[in-house]
């Protein structure tokens, strides 16, 4: 017999277990720790805090009226006494409207997101896990929306709806359902080839339990990576429909919208016109690198 | 769940009894996705397993030995053929449902890492089916914790560990405990050691002789291993392209192998002795192609002793010796110059 060499001895019983070298530490620990070990990613992180934040509590902090005119101090330069970044076209404090003007801007970044990973991730994972025909008819839906280009799709949907902020919405979900159904379908499928799902279908176990415990856990970070990422182009999609009249509606303060109304005094104080662009610039990068330094800290190999 | 399953037909009556099973894969490609062409992974294959013993099923890569285990567990549903476990047909109307079968009835996969959830630690990987079965968290957590010490990880420093912190050798202890963990009759090892170290090997080898005598199980050993099915079976079915062609106790394929595919497999284990050394290879090439596979006998393309009458008939098994074999040579009066 081949196999009877000496370690033949070592039955059950025998305790082969080495003490561990490194202490039991869970997945999230792990991704934490990455994370405090990658300064961008951190560094994006504060920012996009500080915006958040701000703008969540634009009312209590003792800023000026965003809506009140003044027909006589139209476009102060920025570093104006009492004006800290100037006032608008219709005299209106800039710090003030940038504020304010994050709390639409990122509300119609996020919500969109969010709705669509709400729809496209369960389609996107029920797709994945059963597969066949019901995979067939939930991706060929998804495939006739992406034969058209985000942009232009999210422009005919407010065009067709009409202007304002709830259109707005709903433009955009329905612009980023398919891609993060995608994505979902992708990651479900691949896990779903592993043998542990299988082991779990052994064990008698339902769908909805198996997909619960065996399936969410290791699908759902890859897709919130993912959807972070498409903040950032909601946000720039968000703002682009505003400049183009079809998002919301003035005076209220919203980055893309006042990037539109200040184009004409670009050639007055082009700084000044340039402010809501560089909020969108600073919180869509803020995204996108955060994005990228999750992906890297969650892509944990064994 | 928690009382373990009755004998119910005696000793006598087989545990397991699969009867003409048949999984053949189409290949999507035609006109509109639809399948013209398929793999022959299973074709009308049937054996049974005696309760308490080892069957060792052995043959070359993609001979179907993982879609045999996979059809017996059912994670494959097979195109025909019937399956009685212990006297209860499965998946019939007056049967057992599949979920009763996969109770009964569990798996040890090859890959010990992607058989466990990354996600999970090993107690919650061994706790899944218990509970999902009804019993109570903590219960199902203290069992997990007694299988753990039965496959010899010590429970205080591996039940809170994730899969990718332990070596190969203890992962396959946790899937071999998963396996366990409903206390099933009957387990498929599907190449479970055959990743292993040799040393681990024979570790995790005894220790599956000790669990199937401590807790009276059946084992279905599907290796590539010649050398290691001989070790751990009481009776050794031998694959070749979805078909058995030899089927019989371990002393008869090994002491006095009939079918020529057999003695092929055989004369190509390594020998421990440098006079005996191999010289060429017993068969040469590849198995043809399960999506078109040769007429009648199905290994006739690499038999040396092919006839007109292989190409032109199936063999059946027919007893021949100790064992059932299929081929014309060991079938009386089927027309083979070496036919007795």
């Amino acid at each position: 017999m081949a196999i009877q060499s000496p370690s033949l001895d070592l039955g059950a019983g025998a305790a082969v277990c080495a003490t561990p070298a490194a202490h039991a530490r869970g997945y999230w620990q792990q991704v934490a720790r990455r994370l405090r070990r990658d300064p961008v990613t951190l560094v994006c992180a504060a920012i996009l805090l500080l915006i958040v934040a701000s703008a969540l509590a634009a009312p209590w902090l003792g800023l000026a009226d965003p809506y009140k005119t003044s027909m006589i101090r139209r476009l102060y330069p920025i570093g104006s006494p009492n004006f800290l970044l100037g006032t608008d076209e219709l005299g209106r404090d800039m710090f003030a409207r940038l504020i304010y003007g994050g709390r639409l801007s990122l509300f119609m970044g996020v919500t969109p997101v969010a709705l669509a990973l709400l729809i496209g991730g369960t389609l996107g994972i029920t797709a994945g896990f059963l597969g066949g025909r019901v995979n067939m008819a939930i991706m060929r839906v998804m495939d006739v929306f992406y034969a058209f280009p985000s942009v232009l799709l999210a422009i005919s949907l407010s065009g067709a709806m009409g202007a304002g902020a709830e259109n707005t919405l709903l433009a955009l979900t329905i612009v980023f359902i398919p891609p993060i159904c995608r994505v979902s379908e992708s990651v479900t499928t691949q896990v779903r080839g592993f043998d542990f799902v299988d082991a779990a279908r052994a064990s008698g176990a339902g769908t909805l339990t198996i997909v619960r415990v065996h399936v969410l856990g290791n699908v759902l970070g890859p897709i919130l990576v993912y959807a972070t990422s498409l903040i950032s182009v909601a946000i720039i999609l968000a703002a682009g429909l505003s400049f183009l009249g079809l998002g919301v509606k003035p005076p209220e303060p919203e980055w893309g919208l006042m990037l539109n109304t200040l184009r004409q005094a670009i050639y007055v104080n082009p700084v000044l016109a340039a402010l809501p662009g560089v909020m969108i610039f600073i919180t869509s990068i803020c995204f996108n690198l955060m994005s990228d330094g999750l992906r890297a800290a969650m892509d944990v190999k064994a | 769940m928690d009382t373990v399953m009755k004998d119910r037909g005696g000793p006598a009556q087989p545990l397991l009894l699969a009867r003409d099973l048949r999984k053949h894969f189409p290949i999507p490609g035609g006109l509109l996705g639809r399948a013209t062409r398929v793999v022959r992974a299973v074709d009308d294959l049937s054996l049974s397993v005696e309760k308490g013993e080892t069957l060792g099923v052995v043959g070359e890569s993609g001979c179907g030995k993982s879609t045999v285990a996979r059809l017996l567990m059912r994670l494959l549903k097979p195109d025909r053929g019937t399956m009685v476990l212990d006297g209860d047909p499965v998946d019939e109307p007056h049967g057992i449902t599949v979920n009763e079968l996969r109770r009964q009835v569990q798996m040890v996969f090859q890959d010990s890492y992607a058989s466990l959830n990354p996600r999970l630690t090993i107690v919650e990987t061994l706790a899944f089916a218990p509970k999902a079965h009804g019993l109570p968290a903590a219960e199902a957590r203290a069992r997990s914790r007694d299988l753990l010490a039965k496959v010899g990880l010590d429970p205080n420093s591996f039940a809170d560990r994730y899969p990718h912190e332990l070596s190969g050798g203890q992962r396959q202890r946790v899937n071999i405990a998963r396996a366990l963990a409903l206390r099933p009759r009957l387990v498929i090892l599907d190449e479970a050691v055959s990743a292993l170290d040799k040393s681990v090997e024979a570790q995790v080898l005894n220790m599956l002789v000790d669990l199937k005598n401590e807790f009276g199980l059946t084992y279905v050993f599907i290796s590539h291993d010649l050398n290691v099915v001989q070790y751990l079976s009481d009776r050794v079915m031998v694959m070749y392209l979805g078909k058995i062609v030899e089927i019989g106790s371990v002393d008869a394929i090994y002491g006095d192998p009939q079918h020529p595919y057999t003695q092929a497999l055989l004369s190509a284990r390594p020998s421990m002795d440098p006079r005996k050394r191999t010289r060429e290879a017993p068969i040469q090439g590849d198995p043809p192609n399960p999506i078109d596979p040769p007429s009648g006998c199905r290994f006739r393309t690499r038999c040396p002793f092919a006839e007109d009458v292989c190409a032109k008939a199936e063999p059946l098994l027919n007893a021949s010796g100790a064992q059932e074999v299929a081929c014309h040579m060991r079938i009386r009066g089927s027309g083979h110059t070496k036919a007795p």
